[in-house]
Parts: C-alpha cells; sequence; structure tokens
C-alpha cells in the first residue's frame, strides 16, 4: 500500500515538556473501543486536555492557540507503556508529522515509523534549547529534513543531525509500506519454514 | 571465540535475512492476538486483498474489554461488544483457534496461552501487548509489537525487527520471607527506573531466579517493559519441563519430547557477551509499593517518598506533578495511608499461585469495612483451580468479591474502574495516570501486600501482620 511520502518537514511546533508519558495519556484505555484507524486524534492526551465534563482545560497546551503545528517537542522516554497503536494514529490524526525528544521507547518508535510518523532524536541538551526558544517564542519554526537527516531552526544556528536506520528512511522517503517488502519475499520465507 | 547468548541463539534460529542498513527478517512461531490491537489489522489485509498466510500460528482470546461478571450474557456496550464479535468473525474466517469469553481456555493472553501449551522453550512470540514479554520466562524471545505488525505477522509470519542490545540481570542469594517475584521486580524497575533498559533485551539469571516458579518467572519477565526493555527471557530449566509437562496437551506429544531433548542447549554461553550486567541481592529486597505514576516510582513498603533530587532519575521533571496526582508529598510516609480499592488479578498476578498466596494471606481474617476488593482470575483454568482448592469459596466467606476471568481493573476498559480520587492497592503494573479509571490514584504491589492492606484497610507492611503465607 503506498503512504504519504516524507521528505521535508517545516512547521511551527507544541512544546510539552514532559518526562515519560505513556501511551495511556496520550490516548486512554476507554476509547480504544474502535474497530477503525480514524478518529482518535479528537481524544489525543484526553485528560489532559479536557477535564471531567469535556471542557477544555485552558492551561494545557493543546488548547493554547499560540501553539500550532506539525511537530510535538516533548521529554525523554515518550510513548512508554502499552504497544497500542492507536498513541501512534492519534498523534497523526490530531496532525502532527513528527516528534522531537531525546528518547523514545522502542514499540512507540517501531509503531510511529509504520505509520509515517517521524521520531527525532536529538541530544537532551539541544532538547533543552529548543524547548524553551519554541515555548518562549511560539511561532518559532523548525525544519526537519529526512535526507540530510537534520533538524535545524531557519534563522538561528540551531542545528543537529538526527539517526534513522537506512531502511526505514527509504520507506518513509518513498511512501512505502514494509508489508510489501516481506510480501514480496513469500518464496524466501516458505523456503526457511523447509529448512528447519 | 566468545560464546552466544540465549537470546542469539534463539534469534538467529529464526532469521530469514538480514536487511542491509536495516531490520532482520524474523519468523514467528507463534502469534497471540485479542481483541483491540488486532481488528485494524484484518481490516489492512482485507484492503490488500491477501488472507493469513499461516493461521495455525494465531492464538485468539477475548480479554481486554470484557466484563468480569455474567459472562453468559452479551456485552452490554456495543462498542466493546463490536470489537469482540470482530474477533470472533476475524478469526472464523481465517481458520483461527479462538478462545471467546465462557470458553474453558478464555482468559488473559498472557496467563492462558501458556497453560494451554502454546508457548514452549525456545520460540519466538509476540502479541499486539506489551506485556508479552512474559512469555519469556520460558525460555523465549518474546515481545509485544504494534497493530501495524499484527497485520505484518498475519500477512507473512515474519517480522522486520532491529536486533537489540543485551542485559544480563542478576539476582544472587534468596527472597526473603515476606516477599514475592512481584516485590523483586518492582525492586529491579525502581533501580533502573521506568526507562532504563530501553533498547535491551534482558536476561534475568542467578540463583534467586532460578529458584522461582513458574508463575512467579513469569511476573518478573512480564514487567521488563516497565523499565523499557524489548523483552526479558529466563533459562528454560527442571522447573520449566516439570511445568509444561503438566499440560495435557503436552504431556504424550512426541513432538514436546523431540524439544525436551533440545533445552540444554537453551542457555547463554559461559563467556557469552552481554552489552551491560548488573547484580541484585536478593536479600535486600523488601515488600514494595509504588507511590507515583511509572512503575520505576517504587520503594519498600514502610519506606518515605523521597525529597526532589534524592529519588533518582526517575524522579525529575515530571516528578512533583506525579505526586500531585497521587496527592502524596514528597517526605511522607504510605504506612497506615487508607486504601479504598484492591485489585488482585491481571497478567503479572492473576494466576493460580498468586490467589494462593492472597487467600494464604487472609485466611482467619475479614476483608476491612470500607474497602471494595476485586480478586479477578487471569483465566478460566485458574478460576476453576481456584474453586476446586477451595479458595474462592474461603474468599468469598472472608467478604471479598471473585469475579470472571479478564484484564479488568489493570486497564478497565469494562466496567471495572477505580473512581477518581481513590486509592487501589494494585497487583497489576501499571500506576499510570488514569490507567485504572480516570482520576483513579494506583499503588502497585504484590499478592502480601495487596492481602494485609485488604484486611487492615490501611498500607501495611505484610511482615508485620503474621500473615499465614
Ligand atoms: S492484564 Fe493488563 S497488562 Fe495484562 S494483558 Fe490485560 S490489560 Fe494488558
Amino acid at each position: 500500500m503506498k503512504r504519504e511520502k516524507f521528505t521535508i518537514l517545516e512547521s511551527t511546533c507544541v512544546p510539552l515538556p514532559l518526562e515519560n508519558i505513556d501511551t495511556d495519556q496520550i490516548i486512554p484505555a476507554r476509547f480504544l473501543s474502535s474497530t477503525e484507524r480514524e478518529g482518535f486524534g479528537e481524544n489525543l492526551f484526553r485528560d489532559w486536555r479536557f477535564d471531567g465534563n469535556g471542557n477544555p482545560v485552558p492551561g494545557f497546551v493543546l488548547n493554547r492557540p499560540e501553539y500550532r503545528g506539525e511537530i510535538l517537542i516533548t521529554g525523554s522516554n515518550f510513548g512508554c507503556g502499552s504497544s497500542r497503536e492507536h498513541a501512534v494514529w492519534a498523534i497523526a490524526d490530531y496532525g502532527f508529522r513528527a516528534v522531537v525528544s531525546d528518547s523514545f521507547a522502542d514499540i512507540f518508535m517501531n509503531n510511529a515509523l509504520n505509520n509515517g510518523l517521524l521520531p527525532v532524536v536529538i541530544h537532551s541538551g539541544l532538547l533543552t534549547q529548543l524547548t524553551a526558544l519554541v515555548t518562549e517564542k511560539p511561532g518559532t519554526r523548525i525544519r526537519i529534513d529526512l535526507d540530510d537527516q537534520l533538524l535545524s531552526v531557519p534563522g538561528t544556528g540551531l542545528r543537529s543531525g538526527f539517526p534513522v536506520n537506512g531502511f526505514r528512511k527509504e520507506c518513509l522517503m518513498k511512501g512505502l509500506d514494509s508489508i510489501d517488502y516481506l510480501l514480496a519475499m513469500k518464496e524466501e520465507i516458505e523456503a526457511y519454514e523447509r529448512s528447519r | 571465540m566468545s560464546g552466544k547468548t540465549l537470546f542469539d541463539k534463539i534469534w538467529d534460529a529464526h532469521l530469514v535475512r538480514s536487511v542491509p542498513d536495516g531490520p532482520d527478517v524474523l519468523f514467528i512461531d507463534r502469534h497471540y492476538i485479542h481483541e483491540v490491537t488486532s481488528p485494524q489489522a484484518f481490516s489492512g489485509l482485507r484492503q490488500r486483498g491477501i488472507s493469513v498466510f499461516r493461521p495455525e500460528r494465531t492464538v485468539a482470546t477475548a480479554d481486554h474489554n470484557i466484563p468480569t461478571v455474567n459472562q453468559h450474557l452479551p456485552i452490554a456496550d456495543p462498542v466493546s461488544r463490536s470489537q469482540v464479535e470482530t474477533l470472533e468473525d476475524n478469526c472464523h474466517t481465517a481458520g483461527i483457534t479462538y478462545f471467546g469469553m465462557g470458553d474453558p481456555r478464555n482468559g488473559i493472553v498472557h496467563v492462558t496461552c501458556p497453560e494451554q501449551g502454546y508457548t514452549l522453550p525456545g520460540m519466538t512470540i509476540v502479541c499486539g501487548d506489551s506485556h508479552t514479554s512474559t512469555h519469556g520466562a520460558f525460555g523465549t524471545i518474546a515481545f509485544g509489537i504494534g497493530t501495524s505488525e499484527v497485520e505484518m505477522v498475519l500477512a507473512t509470519q515474519c517480522l522486520l525487527q532491529t536486533r537489540p542490545l543485551k542485559m544480563r540481570i542478576n539476582v544472587e542469594g534468596a527472597l526473603r520471607e515476606g516477599v514475592t517475584s512481584k516485590d523483586l521486580i518492582l525492586y529491579i524497575i525502581a533501580s533502573l527506573t521506568t526507562g532504563g533498559a530501553t533498547g535491551f533485551f534482558v536476561e534475568y539469571a542467578g540463583k534467586a531466579i532460578r529458584s522461582l516458579s513458574m508463575e512467579s518467572r513469569m511476573t518478573v519477565c512480564n514487567m521488563s517493559i516497565e523499565m523499557g526493555a524489548r523483552g526479558g527471557l529466563i533459562a528454560p530449566d527442571e522447573i520449566t519441563f516439570s511445568w509444561l509437562s503438566q499440560i495435557p496437551a503436552l504431556s504424550d506429544n512426541p513432538a514436546f519430547e523431540r524439544l525436551v531433548d533440545n533445552w540444554p542447549s537453551l542457555r547463554s554461553d559461559t563467556n557469552a557477551p552481554f552489552d551491560s550486567e548488573v547484580t541484585f541481592d536478593a536479600q535486600l529486597v523488601p515488600p514494595m509499593i509504588t507511590y507515583g505514576t511509572n512503575p520505576g516510582m517504587g520503594m519498600a513498603v514502610d519506606g518515605i517518598i523521597p525529597l526532589p533530587g534524592e529519588a533518582g532519575p526517575s524522579a525529575n521533571g515530571s516528578y512533583l506533578k506525579s505526586l500531585e496526582y497521587m496527592g502524596f508529598k514528597p517526605g511522607m510516609k504510605l504506612l497506615g495511608h487508607p486504601v479504598d480499592y484492591i485489585f488482585l488479578g491481571s497478567c503479572t498476578n492473576g494466576r493460580i499461585e498468586d490467589l494462593r498466596l492472597f487467600a494464604a494471606a487472609v485466611a482467619g481474617r475479614k476483608k476491612a469495612a470500607g474497602v471494595t476488593a476485586l480478586i479477578v482470575p487471569g483465566s478460566q483454568q485458574v478460576a476453576r483451580q481456584a474453586e476446586r482448592e477451595g479458595l474462592t469459596h474461603a474468599l468469598r466467606l472472608a467478604g471479598f468479591e471473585v469475579r470472571q476471568p479478564g484484564c479488568s481493573s489493570c486497564l478497565a476498559m469494562n466496567d471495572d474502574k477505580i473512581p477518581a480520587g481513590k486509592y487501589a492497592v494494585s497487583t497489576s503494573n501499571r500506576n499510570f495516570e488514569g490507567r485504572q479509571g480516570p482520576g483513579a490514584r494506583t499503588l502497585l504491589a504484590g499478592p502480601l501486600t495487596a492481602a494485609a492492606a485488604a484486611v487492615t484497610g490501611r498500607i501495611t507492611d505484610p511482615r508485620e501482620m503474621n500473615l499465614r503465607w
């Protein structure tokens, strides 16, 4: 199946500088009963974003109009906890295309890559600087160039490389789907089965 | 020449291809699925116009959102019902073995699949659930995957996966009386922190690990994910073999005997290289309890909530926010703090051994007034066994409610929610904000600490209780 290609993303950002944000916060379990992939964005960070009566919590970053954009900047160990891919669907459905942190939980990282959401790992020192910058100056644009594996803040000297596995990068840039890659290997898989 | 780790031996035996500058293509022996993380994977297959490649390697159970009362009736919540019916339809169409609600084999995926003899040493096992690490107790590579990966395994029986780093956690000595394997793993996670093993696959070793029962080993491996590890495994030994040989489906199966012949090779060579290695002394492990909103925020049940800055890496940044959510303050003792709910269950502590421990600990006492206690067996088999042993009857007489199997309050997708602001001593694995219901405050502990709280209505050191475990 074809996916949207990811090459260069330049956007304003949303800062959420908390550590160990788990997938139960990203999308609480009571919203997991759907059998579809769509519609999870409206409950992204549900219990931080809305109070018990469903009213927006004014201080929460997604409810502050000055913070908008396709890049989420967050704290260490983002996406820990449950394997629910609904967390990635909710983030993508809300409109984010990249998440920047200094570390991600493993399963979240794979889930993100499988959905064209780019997890960008940068050094914690730069993450602190970046968070401070976009918090103080909402509207700051960040540029993420996947081909060059470079994150930068245009107009400032802030820039950093980031790691991406070569295979994953090719899939993202060409909009390829890794299931298609495996489906094309059927004969090799069958040969493996016979060899056991 | 350096030797190989058990992990690498199993991984290499399942390697179909190494993608240059990419992940490995890993063949998967067993794929477990449940109602919450599989429907979108099956729709994906339909969109591609393909069917399940090896349906005989997949086993399904309904566990996450099912009710724990009146399981003979249709599920009342229409959305949950549709999810379970979707799983049933998908399994029926694909020819996948399915343990529906009420089936004698039904239960939490990580409790029932080992019981039914599907989890065997040397296998690769995946499931769209992070606690798949539980099956590592049998010497398997078992880990949780997302729904796109569930689709990948249904379509090809393979997974694209990067080989993780290897960590060995040695636990030497012996656990003291009144201390369970849950306390041990909470102690390890508190020490390594909630993200401390990210990127690693853990092998648990050492005398204290080898002396654990299979149930206790599963409890330890289950929570590997709570320190960020991809999974955790334990080399199979006599305890593993004798546990498995009790399973009727395996006991006189020739394939099982052939497997047993192979087992002595399923261990890390003495000179196998690990990327990281840590050692703990089992003697030092106290009964544990968590005070915060990630499983790394744990301490001795009679301990003091650390001051910011003292609490180690788990404690920076979001520390005070977490304590505020819990209604606690740094420097506070939890002993004597009133509790509202007790939950004994989940894939961490919903096995027969846990029910036995809990029942023995509360024997001769009554549930404290004002405490709501939910005892939820991890599977139908556990429920039957508990009946047979008289545990269910004894617990009911003591004022406890024994429910029907399921994930229940562990993630509160069904009605078993802890109300906002209430304190629950829970034997499950996650104390995240709202995990057991919006606003719920979870204190993770082992079955003995849960039992002590259940009969006193307060956080109590099980060692002080003269409980008869
Ligand atoms: S009991 Fe809890 S952790 Fe275990 S599978 Fe169910 S929801 Fe997941």
